[in-house]
């Protein structure tokens, strides 16, 4: 019996490693990951996966972690706004739990053999997309407890079907942002009760920032199932598990009783409960804006990416530092080992 | 050196002790120039919430690991001897604490 090869430098979650299976045809490693697949297990980073289902995941999880690096951007403007210390200490937690799934998942794009750095240009570059909602302004502090709300809200719609995404990292990736997004929507709505308990002027805000918010949220479920030409094959793969239009049902459902419970309007006049489909009926956003926030024409685009191109390169000097320091310990080490 | 991003130092596995009792279990992956910066980045990545109260970072290149395929002949050893397990072994069912 063939011993299985020791591989020299081989890391059980870091960039493809080696191809498997080199000696083996195509076909039967596309017959084993279709086998993985529908027996609804997941693949690790050093099985064999087609070229298209791996550059499918590296542009969902590399758009997915500029979304949360960028989603810092809108509610940290308020941290020094915030209008007390118990806000103030909130905010800093989710801005830095964003940072945090940011990291989750550059990561998981890692394994896939992405490299950071590059995903890194691609962003500051406008090469690679995020999602459209961060192009819209935080006008007032309402906004914070919406973005809770409506945003973190739709992201966790989304989210939680991703904890069962074929790829294995990827899914791990999203266990843990799951964990921590329920804070965060939560946090949004207390703010928001808060607020209408508050004077007239406040619950105006909180209406202004809801009717502002509701259709950008809306849209950040992806364009119509009619109108999303990769979904198929991302549900076929399993990497996707449920359709944009599913999930935005699911969130009009989901969301109509916390504002009715809140006491604001969502505006959408068309929006109903219907008897015979046991769901909301509700009027689509206006997809066109889409398609022009997301090639870069939206309120915030420039200011976005260029805020994260300055956050780089004024970093630049940390990263030398800690370069040089790393190099100096390691000379040090190697010194007093020799000695 | 003049690294371009955090993407260029080198890569570290974090593993994570929950609790006093417990194994070290992997948590996940990061980017840091050295040991201690790892241990520093790990415990705001991984522990933001009490998730842990011991990190061991590695650094990836130094993990030996065994070549991906399960169903390699490397775990073949283990496939075929049922006499490992206490369920092979036929007892009556009258014998007490067996």
């Amino acid at each position: 019996m063939k011993r299985a090869p020791m591989q020299q430098t081989p890391v059980p979650e870091t960039p493809a490693q080696g191809t498997p299976s080199k000696e083996a045809p195509d076909s039967m490693n596309m017959s084993a990951f279709e086998d993985t697949i529908a027996r609804d297990r997941r693949i690790e980073p050093r099985d064999w996966m087609p070229d298209a289902y791996r550059a499918t995941l590296v542009r969902q999880i590399a758009q997915h972690a500029h979304s949360e690096i960028i989603g810092m951007q809108p509610e940290g403007e308020w941290i020094t706004r915030a209008p007390s210390l118990r806000r103030k200490a909130i905010l800093f937690a989710k801005v830095q739990d964003e940072a945090g799934h940011g990291l989750y998942l550059y990561s998981a794009a890692e394994t896939l053999g992405a490299d950071r750095t590059d995903l890194t240009e691609r962003l500051i570059d406008g090469r690679q997309k995020y999602s459209s909602i961060f192009n819209y302004p935080t006008r007032t502090f309402a906004d914070v407890g919406v973005i809770g709300w409506f945003v973190d809200g739709a992201a966790i719609c989304n989210q939680v079907p991703l904890c069962r995404t074929s790829y294995g990292p990827y899914g791990r990736a999203m266990v843990r942002v799951c964990k921590e997004e329920s804070f965060h929507q939560r946090q949004g709505y207390e703010l928001l009760l808060t607020m209408m308990r508050g004077t007239d002027a406040q619950r105006a805000m909180v209406q202004d920032a809801v009717d502002r918010w509701w259709w950008p949220s809306l849209m950040m479920f992806g364009p119509p199932d009619d109108d999303s030409p990769n979904s198929a094959r991302s549900m076929a793969w399993r990497i996707k598990r449920h359709t944009n239009d599913e999930l935005r049902q699911r969130f009009v459902d989901m969301t109509v009783p916390q504002a009715e419970k809140l006491g604001v309007t969502l505006p959408d006049p068309d929006l109903k409960w219907n008897e015979e489909r046991g769901h909301h009926d509700f009027s689509a956003p206006d997809w066109d804006e889409l398609k022009r926030v997301v090639s870069g024409d939206g309120p915030c685009n420039a200011e976005r990416v260029a805020r994260r191109r300055a956050a780089h390169e004024e970093g630049a000097w940390v990263r030398r530092a800690a370069a040089a320091h790393a190099a100096k310990r390691t000379a040090r080490l190697r010194e007093g080992a020799a000695a | 050196m003049s690294p371009k991003s955090t993407g260029d130092w080198p890569l570290y596995e974090v593993f994570v002790r929950g609790k006093r009792g417990l194994n070290h279990v992997h948590v996940g992956s990061l980017r840091a120039a050295d040991d201690e910066m790892a241990l520093l980045h790990a415990r705001d990545l991984y522990t933001r919430r009490n998730e842990g109260v011991s990190i061991w970072a590695v650094r990836s290149d130094t993990i030996a690991a065994s070549a991906p395929d399960e169903k390699d002949p490397f775990f073949a050893p283990s496939g075929d001897k049922v006499y490992r397990h206490p369920t092979f072994y036929d007892i009556p069912d009258d014998v007490p604490h067996i």
